[in-house]
């Protein structure tokens, strides 16, 4: 059986992939897409503990966790397109009205 | 036990070389085909996990669903390049930070070791129940309120994609 500590570390791996992601790229698809990759990364850890600790609920958390996805992107999907609709570009940096 | 880990290689480097691909493409486009092998990859992870329906919902709710929706705000858009990177202090901070953070998961994960009481659910018991089964017996007894939560929360979801998405008419002109 493969350690459940090689299983954490590559999900850390990946979850430091996404937020790398998250701060580093402009197009807000891309963002969507690290933001997936993080969840992702952190089903991983909870399906590996799960198997470790010879229980079920990490399982059930899994589930959760892709149901809120699920609305998440097309939700976030929504909110790119009007976004694109308003100023003519997906990158994030367009739209900085708010910022200080 | 060999052939385990090596599957288990072979999934995770392709795992990561999904997600350095969606970071590192500059066509949004190829982003996407990197994230559907990341999520592939994750649904083998999870059959690998003894976890096998999660596996099959992984591949069909991620790779089918959540894909095409991405590519399909991909297209509607229409805009093929992502953009350079930023390149900013704040996306230096963003590249240190994201360090630290791997640094931690890897020092607490090589140090520590996994506690806490460990429940009935062999992998004796699973083979002779099987996975759907016992996850289905778990979901909808114990977790029942979260489950249909989790349908409430779906429905909103629907609303507020439809709601953003329309095109307004008359005001905006």
């Amino acid at each position: 059986m493969v350690p459940v500590s090689n299983y954490l570390m590559l999900s850390g791996l990946l979850f430091a992939l996404g937020a790398l992601g998250v701060m580093v790229r402009r197009n807000v698809i891309v963002l969507f897409m690290c933001v997936e990759m993080m969840l992702n990364a952190v089903n991983l850890a909870f399906v590996a503990l799960s198997r470790e600790l010879q229980s079920l609920d990490g399982q059930v958390i899994v589930l959760m966790v892709m149901a809120v996805a699920a609305a998440e992107v097309a939700v976030g999907l929504a909110l790119a397109l009007a976004l694109y609709r308003k100023k003519k570009s997906t990158d994030v940096d367009s739209a900085s009205l708010l910022k200080f | 036990m060999g052939g385990e880990l090596a599957l288990f290689i072979i999934f995770g480097a392709l795992a990561v070389a999904g997600a350095v691909l969606v970071i590192a493409a500059r066509n949004p486009v190829y982003s996407a085909l990197g994230l559907l092998l990341n999520f592939c990859m994750l649904g083998a992870l999870y059959i690998l996990l003894n976890a096998q329906f999660l596996g099959l919902v992984q591949i069909i709710v991620y790779a089918g669903a959540v894909m095409v929706l991405f590519l399909f705000a991909l297209m509607l858009v229409g805009e093929r390049r992502g953009g350079p990177w930023r390149v900013s202090a704040a996306a230096a901070f963003g590249v240190v930070l994201a360090l630290v953070l791997l640094g931690e998961v890897g020092y607490v994960v090589a140090t520590q070791a996994v506690g806490g009481a460990r429940g009935g659910v062999t992998p004796e018991m699973l083979a002779k129940v099987g996975n759907v089964q016992a996850l289905g017996t778990v979901l909808f007894t114990e977790y029942l309120l979260p489950f249909e939560l989790a349908s409430v929360l779906l429905l909103v979801g629907i609303l507020g994609a439809v709601y953003l998405a329309r095109r307004r008419l008359a005001r905006e002109g």
